[in-house]
């Protein structure tokens, strides 16, 4: 994202819109990433209820991946993983 | 009609306060500020006002809840001195960053330690570089007038910046005086209703203020700040023009006495003007031409208008009620004597530092002033460039 001059952001570093923390992609945080076993995963979504980023990706009560946009690393879900069928990476 | 009441300067402010009826008064009393607070409180009590007075538990809280209510949108005022300016001093800061147009009157008075009760500029001079706004008072009417014409300021659109009236401790805000009120609903129709464009209170648009601002925008956002003291210096003769109609009289940023024709000129602040007037009266009358000017605004400061008034006069001195000890004098001179850098034909310029914790300054002490300019416009030379006035070698 192009950074923008002084005068062409809001006053005194309001932030104006709501919920644009969406925009600010985390991701590039990370130095570990999660992978998961699907064979293995029960769908308990442990890792959803824990994951502090809500990076854990879910449909129709199913756990279908990562928000790698957003998902700094941290390993929580790896760590509470019943299975233990999610790994963490090296990126 | 106006009323004409005899009122201590501290309860001219607090009628201002009363007229325009803020919707959030947060503070904590301070000799000499004391009778402001007192006098609001019963105009709270007595159902006179519908603001929420929050009784907060120090001068850091104050400024705090004031930071709180004015960035919720609610019109937010207070008033301190001294070492409660000094404990609210980090708030100061963050309430100038957020643009946030809160009203403080600034009873000043001197600075511990030794500790003393009385007036010199040393509290509000140390805010100078906080971003806000100062205006200096030279009476209670014109402190009571000055609170009016801030509120108007620090609202403005063009500038969002709070604003301080300095008004000198025990000397203006414990003396009786006849001060004339306007009408309230005169008042009332002057401030009208702040109409906040970021509020915390409002969930149609939610806002954030005051997030984590790091290397890639704080810079932006102070740059922002600085342009908002810019805007201010164009914006405030506006809102003095139309102050004009209400009062009858120009909060020009500065006013000059005698100056036509002036060969000797003294600069000075608040109260201390009435002593300089006086003796320029003297003076004229025994033939010496001396000029006063008054600095009314320290922020946004008018170097063009100092440069202007000053350059009528071939010596000049620059009264200060504050010390910087920089071995450069005192803060008045420093930004005189730099806005006079570019210019070539400038006067010559020195400073006096006076008044430190209440020391009194009388007329004799100023014409010692005049006469000192007259030796340096003899000699073609300055010996002593920071002067100490009425203190005991």
């Amino acid at each position: 994202m192009k950074e923008k001059g002084w005068k062409d952001i809001p006053i005194a570093g309001l932030i104006v819109e709501a919920g644009n923390a969406e925009q600010y992609e985390t991701g590039s945080w990370r130095t570990f990433k999660p992978v998961r076993d699907v064979e293995k995963c029960t769908n308990c979504l442990n890792c959803w209820i824990n994951c502090p980023d809500s990076s854990i990706l879910v449909s129709e009560e199913k756990m279908v991946g990562f928000d790698y946009d957003h998902c700094k690393g941290c390993g929580i879900c790896a760590e509470i993983c019943p299975v233990k069928c999610i790994e963490m990476v090296k990126e | 009609m106006k009323d004409k009441l005899a009122l201590t300067g501290n309860e001219a402010v607090a009628h201002a306060m009363r007229q325009i009826n803020p919707d959030v008064v947060a503070a904590y009393p301070i000799t000499p500020q004391t009778e402001i607070v007192m006098a609001f409180s019963q105009f709270v009590a007595d159902g006179l006002v519908d603001t929420e007075t929050i009784p907060v538990e120090s001068e850091h809280s104050a400024m705090s809840a004031c930071v709180g209510a004015s960035a919720s949108g609610a019109r937010a005022m207070t008033a301190t001195c001294s070492q409660g300016l000094a404990l609210m001093w980090e708030i100061v800061y963050i309430a100038s960053a957020m643009r946030l147009p809160i009203v403080m009157a600034v009873v000043n008075r001197a600075l511990s330690a030794p500790i003393n009760i009385h007036c010199d500029h040393s509290d509000s001079m140390g805010a100078r570089d906080s971003g806000w706004i100062q205006i200096y008072c030279e009476t209670g009417q014109e402190a009571y007038e000055s609170v009016l014409l801030a509120m108007k300021i620090a609202e403005d659109e063009n500038i969002l910046l709070p604003v301080m009236v300095c008004l000198d401790g025990f000397i203006t805000s414990h003396a009786v005086e006849r001060i004339e009120l306007l009408e309230d609903k005169v008042v009332k129709d002057w401030v009208g209703e702040r109409k906040a464009k970021y509020s915390l209170l409002n969930v149609e648009n939610p806002v954030t203020y005051g997030p984590l601002d790091l290397q890639d925008y704080y810079f932006e956002h102070k740059r922002q700040e600085a342009e908002a003291m810019r805007n201010a210096y164009s914006a405030i003769p506006k809102v003095v023009d139309r102050f004009k109609n209400l009062v009858g009289k120009r909060y020009d940023y500065l006013e000059e006495y005698k100056m036509e024709g002036a060969e000797f000129a003294v600069l000075a602040l608040s109260s201390t003007c009435g002593t300089a007037r006086a003796t320029v009266d003297r003076l004229r009358a025994n033939g010496v031409k001396a000029g006063m000017v008054k600095l009314r605004f320290l922020r946004p400061f008018p170097a063009r208008e100092v440069v202007s008034a000053l350059s009528k006069a071939k010596a000049v001195a620059i009264l200060d009620r504050s010390d910087t000890f920089s071995n450069q004098g005192g803060p008045v001179f420093n930004e005189i004597r730099s806005a006079f850098y570019e210019e070539r034909n400038k006067p010559f310029i020195v400073n006096y530092v006076y008044g430190l914790g209440g020391r009194d300054i009388i007329v004799e002490e100023i014409e010692k002033v005049y006469s000192d300019l007259r030796n340096i416009l003899k000699q073609k030379k300055v010996e002593t460039l920071v002067n100490y006035l009425g203190v005991r070698e």
